[in-house]
Order: structure tokens, then sequence, then C-alpha cells
């Protein structure tokens, strides 16, 4: 009961990735592929900084009266990712928005086919 | 417990939130699903004892990853997708087996929330006990950040200001050269 109790957390955000990379590889519009890559990245951030939680601590700031902290390492590491995650998909936008110029479509098998076309 | 149900809680509201963004064909509602979700990540941050990383995520995540999505749905001029079959097997079962593996990997965390764990009785005992005396900052991430692993915060901005550069690249040139070479005719 307890392994489950402790683990619980962590097999729901192993879902919460995989709905994410389902969506990122399933899906064929461009734009709703970034929104699944954005979930499966969310998911492992939390998945990081769950690792980091220590029971009965407190947010990682020094003050009086308390002892126990959480980790502060996960919580910087993840900082840096959720900003090189927003700098990757603003870069994927900008690659839709060029994509959408040049072939009028931001379907995945559109513009498959008309690069057979092209060819 | 009480803490851990309330976790859970958010959890299912957030898995439920993700199958949302994959099954909802109105683009528009897709960003706004996907706004809400990035709060809900915030929120479940804070819970986690992490409140530097919930402001970040919902200043980022929340605000400008959904603005820019936004944009990028004006700029397209794209409001619905175009309904396709309805499972992809070959994803599906990659996504399965991944998840298995990942699932397998669990048994051997130790227990979430355990102080036993490795991960809290080497580095972070250290952070802990001299992180003010050593930078100055109560705050220990921001100590950890500036400080410890300042060389990760520059790799970070130079990451930022390549993507930017790249943003720019592609959509302020005058001159646009041609990806396809028959466009006219396809």
């Amino acid at each position: 009961m307890s392994f489950i109790e402790g683990h619980l957390i962590y097999w729901l955000l192993i879902c919460l990735m995989m709905v994410g990379l389902y969506t990122l590889m399933s899906c064929s519009n461009l734009i709703k592929k970034i929104a699944g890559l954005n979930v499966f990245q969310t998911g492992a951030i939390l998945f990081y900084v769950s690792l980091g939680k220590v029971t009965g601590g407190t947010v990682p700031i020094i003050a009086e009266g308390y002892e126990s902290y959480s980790n502060p390492l996960p919580q910087v590491l993840m900082l840096t990712a959720i900003v090189v995650g927003v700098a990757t998909s603003a870069l994927g936008f900008a690659l839709i928005v060029r994509i959408r110029e040049a072939y009028k479509s931001i379907e995945e098998d559109e513009l498959d086919n008309m690069d057979r076309l092209d060819d | 417990m009480l803490a851990l149900t309330v976790d859970i809680f958010l959890l299912v509201f957030l898995i439920a939130s993700a199958v949302g963004i994959l099954f909802t064909h109105q683009l528009f509602a897709m960003a706004m699903l996907f706004g809400l979700y990035s709060l809900l990540v915030a929120s479940l941050f804070i819970l986690l004892d992490a409140p530097d990383v919930a402001f970040t995520e919902a200043a980022v995540g929340t605000g400008i990853a959904t603005v820019l999505m936004l944009a990028t749905l004006a700029a397209t001029k794209e409001s619905k997708e175009k309904p396709r079959k309805k499972l992809s097997k070959s994803a599906l079962t990659i996504s399965i087996f991944t998840g298995a593996l990942l699932l397998y990997g669990t048994t051997g965390l130790p227990k979430f929330g355990d102080p036993e764990a490795p991960i809290h009785t080497q580095m972070a005992d250290r952070f802990i006990q001299q992180g003010q005396a050593e930078t100055g900052v109560p705050n220990l991430v921001t100590a950890v950040l500036a400080s410890y692993r300042g060389f990760d915060t520059l790799g970070e901005v130079t990451v930022v200001f390549t993507a930017g550069v790249g943003v720019l690249l592609l959509l302020r040139r005058r001159y646009k050269p041609k990806i396809r070479r028959n466009a006219d005719a396809g």
C-alpha cells in the first residue's frame, strides 16, 4: 500500500508525459505538435521537481524556526529548462509561420504530398 | 496525506486537460486549454514547494507561450485542424512502450517526499547549511541559480539569444528564399 502511495505521483506524471508524446507523434497539425511537445516537457519538469520535494519540508528560503527544506537543486535546473523550452517553442512557431508562407498549409501530410509532387 | 490528495487531484485535472488538447479540433480552444494547463502546472509547483518555478511557469508558460501560440494562429489564419483517422497505431505503440519502460524505472526510485533519499543527503545539505553564509542570499534557489551554477545561467541566456536571433532571421527578412522549387505548379 505504501509503495503505491509513494509512487502514484510518478506514475501519473508518466501518464501525462505519454499523452504529450502521443499528441506530438499522432497529430498532423504542426501547432498541435508544438502543444504536445510542451505537454511532454512540462511533464518531465514536474517529475524532476517532484523528486526534490521533502515531506514536512518547506520552501527553500532560509528563515528562522524552520529546519527542513525541500531540495533547491532540481528547482534551479527546471527553472532553466522552462525558459529554454519557451525559447525553443518560439523558434518552432516562427518555423510554422514560415512554412505556412511557403506551402499555404500547416498539416504535415499535405506538406509531404506537396514535396512528393515537386520531385 | 491531505497534501498528497490535493497533488493527485490536480494531476488528474492536468491529464484531463492534456487529453483535451489531444482531442479538440478547434485550434483556438486548444490554445485556451493550453493556458489552463500551464496554470495548473504552476499551482502544482506551489504544492511541490517550488514558488520560484511556479512564478516562472505562470509568467512564461501561461503568459508568453499562450500569446505566442495565439499569435501563430493569427498569422497562419488557421482555426481548425483537419480531421484525420482516429488512431495512429505506431505512435500509440511507441508511447505505451516508452511509458512502460519509465514505469519500470520508477520502481527503483525512493518514495515521494522521502527525506532519506540520496538526492537530499548529498548536495542539498551543503546548499542548505552553507548557502546563505557563502552567497548572502536567503533564497537558496536564487543562490544556486546565480552563484553556484552561474555558468548554467549564462548558457541559458545564450540559448535564448540564439533562439531570438533565429526567430528574427526567419520572420524579419524582406527577401524570402523559395523553399519549394515548383511552388507555382504545386
